[in-house]
C-alpha cells in the first residue's frame, strides 16, 4: 500500500535523525513538566476538564442555532461574514476580498485553519505575498516547511538550525545562536512588514455568537498586530470554533492556556467586535470572518466521532503521546499530527489516505487522560480502526473498509473460531508446548530488537489442573 | 466513570482468568496468582474453558470477530464470584469494553453483570483481601513497570506499588518518565515496529538506569517486551510479574 | 454565491436532534478574596511573566511615571491628551523640563504610521480593569486611547487602579455585565510580548512591546 510505505519511511527517517529526537524529548518533557505545574490540584483540573467539555458538547448540539446567531451579531456589528463548504471556496473568498482591495501584501497571524487551506501557496500562485508573522511560523516558511506541532510549529529545529537558517536568508543580520537576540531579529524583519501589510489575516479561538465576538490567544503580539495594523483583517475559522455565551469562554481560556504551555493566561487576549467605528483612530476599516466546513459537518454526522470537534486546539496530546515524541510531527505527514490528529484528519481527508494513523497508537490512554475537553481519543482511535477495516458499509465516515485485507480478515475469523472453542484452544496450547523446541528463534520485527518469547512446557490450564485448583 | 471504586466484602470464592499470555508464556505467574489468594483463604477456581479476553482483535479493528471470543469467557464463569485477572490488559477489556462489545445488544445486561465482577489482581489483594505480606527475601532493588491500562484504564498503578511496599527488604526504585508507555501495544508493536522498537530501547535504558536487580511488572505484555530487549540487548534486571514476585518472596518453601 | 451557508447548516439541523442536550450550570465559584488579596495576587501573576509593577496612590503616579521615564532614558512618550491621565500627566511635566518629550498625536493612526511604527520609545494608557487570579489588565481602547498605543512602541506603560480588579475574568464579565455589549476591541494583556518557538525557551519582545511597566494606584 503506497501511503502505508510513505508513512513508514518517513517514520525511520525521523527515527533515524538524533538530532530530532532530542529536539522533540526535551521540548515534549518541557512542556508535559509546564502542564503539570499549572494544574498542581488535581481535583481543581478534573472539575476544570468536566466544565470545558460540557461547554464545548453544548455549543456543539446547538451548533447550527449558534452559527446563525453568530453571523446576525457580527453582521451588525459590521463583520462581513462568509460561509465555505470546501478549502477551495475559502481559498477564493479570501482572495476576492485581496482583490477587491487591488492588495498584494498579506501578513498573517497563526491559523491551522489557515494552514488547512494552504492559502499562502494558492494566494503565491495568484501574485499575492504572505508573510507568516508567529515566530514558529515565520522560521518553517523560510525553510518551506509545514508545521511539526499545533502550537509550537518549529519545535523540530534546535537554535544552530534557525541560526543558520536565518543566516542564509538574511546575511546582512549578523549571526547569532542567542535565542533573545533571534527573536529580536525577527521582530526588525517583521515590523515593516506589519507596515507595509495591506491585509491581515488571523485564525479564532473561540467564535462568541452571543456577542459576535472573534476571541484570539497569543503571546507574541503579532496576532494583535495583524488585526490592528492593516486595513483590512480576515479572520478564517473552523464552523466547530462557536460558542454560545462570552461567560463560556474564561473556563476554556483557562484549560487553553494551561494545557498548552501551563500558562496561567497568555500575553494577549484579544476580542475584536467590529471593525473600526466612527471616531476611533485605529484598527482595521473592515473585517470578515471565513467560516469553513471541510468536512466537519460530516464528521457531526456520527454520534461518537463528533466528540472530536470539541478541540480547542491546546497541543496537550501529542505533548503527552509516546510516539509523538519519538517520530515528531511531520512522520504523519497530516496537518495535524499526534493522537488528535490521527483522529480528525483520516475523517476530513479519507481513511484510505490516512487509515494508518489510527493504528500508530498504543492506545495507551496518555492523550485522553491530559485532553482538557475530555475528548475519548483512545476510544476514537479505537472506532477508526473499525471504520478501517469493516465491510458492512453502513458508517459515514470517509473511506471506510478501505483497509481491509482479505489475508487479514481471514486470519482473524480463524482467531475468533479458535478461540471461542475451549477445546480447540486447548488443543492448540498443548500442541505449541509440544513442539516449543522447535518455535523459530527469529520472528520478523519482534525479534530485530528482542529475544523470541519462550512457550512454556505447561499451560497454566495444565498447571492449575495439576495442583487441583477447582474447574468450576 | 467514578472516581470512587466499590469493593466487595472478602469473599469465599473466586474465579481466576489467567489470560492467554500467561496461559502459554508465564503459567508460574497464573499460579503464583491463585497461590496467594489461595493462601487468603478462599477458593480459587480456574474454568478450563476460559480461553483469550477478546482484546487482541477488538484492538485491531475486527469487531465482528470479538463476540464469540468474548461470550466464550461469559458463559466459562457462569456463577456471580468476581474474576481475578493477573493483568490490566485484560482485566480492562473484560471491565470497560465488554460492555461496549455488546451493546445494544439482547446479551448486554448478562455481559454488564459479568465485566462489574472483574477485578485487576494487585486491586483485589490490596482492597478486597486487604493482604498483608511479610517480606522472606534477601535485600533487593526492584523496578516497577505499570502497564499504562494498569494505570489509566483500571486505575491500579498506586495499588502495584504499595503491594511493594509491604516488602520490607524491597528498595522500590523509581524509572524516569515512568508513566510513559513501553511501546508493546499488542498488534501495534507489529504494525509499527520501528516505533515500538524505539519505545522499548528508551523503556528498557530508563530501568537499567535505575540499578534494579529486578523488573516487575503486572502485565506479561509489556514484560515480554522489555525483558525481551533487555535480553536482546544484554542489559538491565530480569522481569517478573508482580504475582510471581509477590509469591516467591512471601511463599515459606516447604522443602 | 454558493449555497455554503445553507449546505452547512441544512447538514447540520439534519442530526441536531440527536444530539443529546447538555446539562450546563455556568455558575463558576470566585474566590472569596480582599482588596489586599486582589492586589497580592495580580501582583505576583504579573510579576512571573516579567511585568514591572510598581505600587503608587491617586496622587503621585505621575510622579513616578516621570521618574521612570527619566531613569529608562526614553526620548520620547506617546499619551492621550484627551484621556483620563493628562491632566496629571501633563502637571507632572510640567515640573521638570529634563524629561522626554510627550508626544501625541489627535488624529487617525494611518496619518502617522511611520513615526508610530519605528520613532516611539514608550507609551502610556489607562485600563478598564483588571484581573487578580491571573495577573492581567483589561483593556476597551477608546477613541481617546486607541489600541495600538499598548502594541506599536517597545515599551507600554500602564495605570491599573486596584478597586477595580476583579477576582477572576469570569468576574469581570459578569460583573461588567459585557454580554451586553462588546467594544470594537477589548484586550487583557498580561506581560510583555513574548516567545517560545525556539526551543521551547522563553524570549520576551517579540512584536508587541519588549517591556511592560505597571502603576498600580492603591
Amino acid at each position: 500500500m503506497h501511503q502505508t510505505a510513505e508513512f513508514h519511511k518517513r517514520v525511520k527517517d525521523a527515527l533515524n535523525n538524533s538530532q530530532l529526537r532530542s529536539n522533540f524529548r526535551v521540548a515534549m518533557d518541557g512542556l508535559m513538566e509546564k502542564r503539570s505545574n499549572a494544574f498542581p490540584d488535581k481535583q481543581f483540573l478534573e472539575e476544570l476538564r468536566i466544565t470545558g467539555s460540557k461547554l464545548r458538547a453544548n455549543a456543539l448540539v446547538k451548533q447550527a442555532d449558534l452559527l446563525e446567531q453568530l453571523e446576525a451579531n457580527c453582521t451588525r456589528n459590521g463583520i462581513k461574514v462568509h460561509w465555505a463548504e470546501t478549502i477551495e471556496e475559502a481559498n477564493h473568498i479570501v482572495l476576492g476580498i485581496m482583490d477587491s482591495h487591488n492588495a498584494t501584501r498579506m501578513i498573517k497571524g497563526k491559523s491551522m485553519v489557515s494552514e488547512e487551506m494552504e492559502l499562502n501557496h494558492f494566494l503565491e500562485a495568484h501574485g499575492k505575498e504572505c508573510v507568516e508573522s508567529d515566530l514558529g511560523e515565520y522560521i518553517i516558511q523560510l525553510d518551506h516547511e509545514t508545521p511539526s506541532h499545533i502550537i509550537a510549529p518549529a519545535i523540530h529545529k534546535s537554535k544552530q538550525e534557525i541560526a543558520k537558517l536565518f543566516q542564509s536568508k538574511h546575511p546582512d543580520i549578523p549571526y547569532s545562536e542567542d535565542i533573545e537576540t533571534m527573536t529580536r531579529s525577527a521582530r526588525q524583519i517583521l515590523r515593516s512588514k506589519f507596515y507595509d501589510a495591506e491585509i491581515g489575516l488571523s485564525g479564532v479561538n473561540f467564535a462568541v455568537a452571543e456577542t459576535g465576538t472573534i476571541c484570539l490567544v497569543e503571546n507574541e503580539g503579532n496576532g494583535r498586530m495583524c488585526t490592528t495594523a492593516p486595513p483590512v483583517h480576515i479572520a478564517v475559522t473552523g464552523i466547530e470554533k462557536v460558542l454560545e455565551k462570552l461567560e463560556d469562554v474564561p473556563p476554556l481560556l483557562k484549560l487553553l492556556t494551561r494545557s498548552a504551555s501551563g500558562q496561567h493566561i497568555s500575553t494577549y487576549f484579544n476580542m475584536i467586535t467590529s471593525p473600526r467605528k466612527p471616531g476611533e483612530k485605529d484598527g482595521p476599516k473592515e473585517v470578515h470572518l471565513v467560516l469553513l466546513d471541510n468536512q466537519r459537518s460530516k464528521i457531526y454526522e456520527d454520534e461518537e466521532l463528533f466528540d472530536s470537534l470539541r478541540c480547542i486546539r491546546c497541543g496537550a496530546c501529542m505533548n503527552h503521546c509516546p510516539v509523538y515524541t519519538k517520530i515528531g510531527g511531520h512522520a504523519y505527514g497530516s496537518l495535524i499530527p499526534g493522537p488528535i490528529g490521527s483522529v480528525i484528519e483520516p475523517q476530513k481527508f479519507g481513511l484510505d489516505k490516512f487509515g494508518i494513523l489510527p493504528t500508530n497508537s498504543t492506545l495507551c490512554g496518555a492523550c485522553g487522560e491530559v485532553c482538557p475537553v475530555k475528548i475519548p481519543l483512545p476510544k476514537l482511535l479505537h472506532r477508526l480502526r473499525y471504520e478501517q477495516v469493516r465491510n458492512d458499509h453502513t458508517g459515514a465516515t470517509n473511506g471506510q473498509g478501505s483497509r481491509r485485507s482479505a489475508k487479514e480478515a481471514m486470519i482473524w475469523k480463524l482467531w475468533s473460531w479458535a478461540h471461542a472453542r475451549p477445546a480447540v484452544y486447548r488443543t492448540g496450547t498443548k500442541v505449541a508446548a509440544l513442539f516449543r523446541g522447535l518455535m523459530p528463534n527469529k520472528m520478523g520485527p519482534w525479534t530485530r530488537v528482542r529475544t523470541a518469547p519462550k512457550i512454556a512446557p505447561k499451560s497454566l490450564h495444565e498447571l492449575a489442573r495439576e495442583e487441583g485448583f477447582d474447574n468450576e | 466513570m467514578s472516581l470512587v471504586k466499590h469493593y466487595p466484602d472478602k469473599p469465599q470464592k473466586v474465579y481466576f482468568f489467567g489470560t492467554c499470555l500467561i496461559d502459554m508464556l508465564y503459567p508460574e505467574a497464573g499460579l503464583a496468582g491463585m497461590q496467594l489468594l489461595k493462601r487468603e483463604g478462599i477458593q480459587v477456581i480456574f474454568p478450563q474453558n476460559q480461553t483469550c479476553c477478546g482484546q487482541p482483535a477488538w484492538n485491531s479493528g475486527y469487531r465482528d470477530e470479538t463476540p464469540a471470543v468474548v461470550m466464550n469467557q461469559v458463559r466459562s464463569f457462569p456463577k456471580d464470584y468476581p474474576i481475578v485477572v493477573p493483568s490490566g490488559s485484560c482485566a480492562g477489556m473484560m471491565r470497560h469494553h465488554y460492555p461496549e462489545v455488546f451493546k445494544d445488544k439482547p446479551e448486554s445486561d448478562l455481559v454488564n453483570a459479568f465485566s462489574e465482577r472483574v477485578f485487576e489482581l494487585t486491586e483485589f489483594l490490596v482492597h478486597v483481601l486487604k493482604i498483608e505480606l511479610k517480606d522472606l527475601g534477601a535485600p533487593t532493588k526492584v523496578a516497577l513497570h505499570t502497564s499504562c491500562s494498569a494505570r489509566r484504564e483500571m486505575g491500579v498503578a498506586d495499588e502495584h506499588e504499595s503491594l511493594l511496599r509491604q516488602l520490607g527488604n524491597v528498595q522500590l526504585v523509581e524509572q524516569v518518565r515512568k508513566a510513559e508507555c513501553c511501546g508493546f501495544g499488542g498488534t501495534f508493536a507489529v504494525k509499527h515496529p520501528d516505533i515500538s522498537a524505539a519505545m522499548v530501547a528508551d523503556k528498557a535504558q530508563a530501568i537499567t538506569e535505575t540499578g534494579a536487580e529486578q523488573l516487575v511488572s503486572g502485565d506479561c505484555g509489556c514484560l515480554m517486551n522489555i525483558t525481551g530487549h533487555m535480553e536482546h540487548k544484554g542489559i538491565g534486571p530480569k522481569g517478573q510479574h508482580i504475582a510471581s514476585f509477590l509469591w516467591e518472596r512471601t511463599h515459606a518453601s516447604d522443602s | 454565491m454558493s449555497n455554503a451557508r445553507a449546505n452547512i447548516l441544512a447538514r447540520l439541523r439534519a442530526r441536531t436532534a440527536e444530539k443529546t442536550p447538555v446539562d450546563l450550570d455556568r455558575g463558576f465559584e470566585s474566590p472569596d478574596w480582599s482588596k489586599e488579596e486582589r492586589i497580592e495576587h495580580f501582583c505576583k501573576a504579573m510579576r512571573s511573566v516579567k511585568t514591572e509593577v510598581h505600587l503608587v496612590s491617586a496622587t503621585d503616579w505621575a510622579n513616578k511615571l516621570a521618574e521612570l521615564a527619566k531613569a529608562k532614558a526614553f526620548k520620547n512618550l506617546l499619551y492621550a491628551p484627551a484621556g483620563p491621565l493628562a491632566t496629571q500627566i501633563e502637571a507632572a511635566w510640567k515640573k521638570d523640563s529634563e524629561l522626554p518629550v510627550l508626544v501625541t498625536r489627535e488624529v487617525d493612526v494611518d496619518g502617522w504610521k511611520e513615526e508610530l511604527f519605528f520613532d516611539i520609545d514608550a507609551a502610556i494608557t489607562s485600563t478598564r480593569s483588571g484581573i487578580a487570579e491571573v495577573g492581567a489588565m483589561i483593556l476597551w481602547p477608546t477613541p481617546e486611547e486607541p489600541r495600538t498605543f499598548s502594541l506599536v512602541p517597545p515599551v507600554h506603560i500602564a495605570v491599573v487602579e486596584a478597586d477595580k480588579l476583579h477576582n477572576t475574568f469570569s468576574d469581570a464579565i459578569i460583573n461588567e455585565k459585557w454580554y451586553e455589549g462588546m467594544p470594537t476591541n477589548s484586550l487583557l494583556i498580561s506581560g510583555p510580548s513574548k516567545s517560545a518557538d525556539i526551543e521551547q525557551t522563553l524570549a520576551y519582545g517579540v512584536h508587541g512591546p519588549v517591556e511592560l511597566i505597571v502603576l498600580l494606584i492603591q
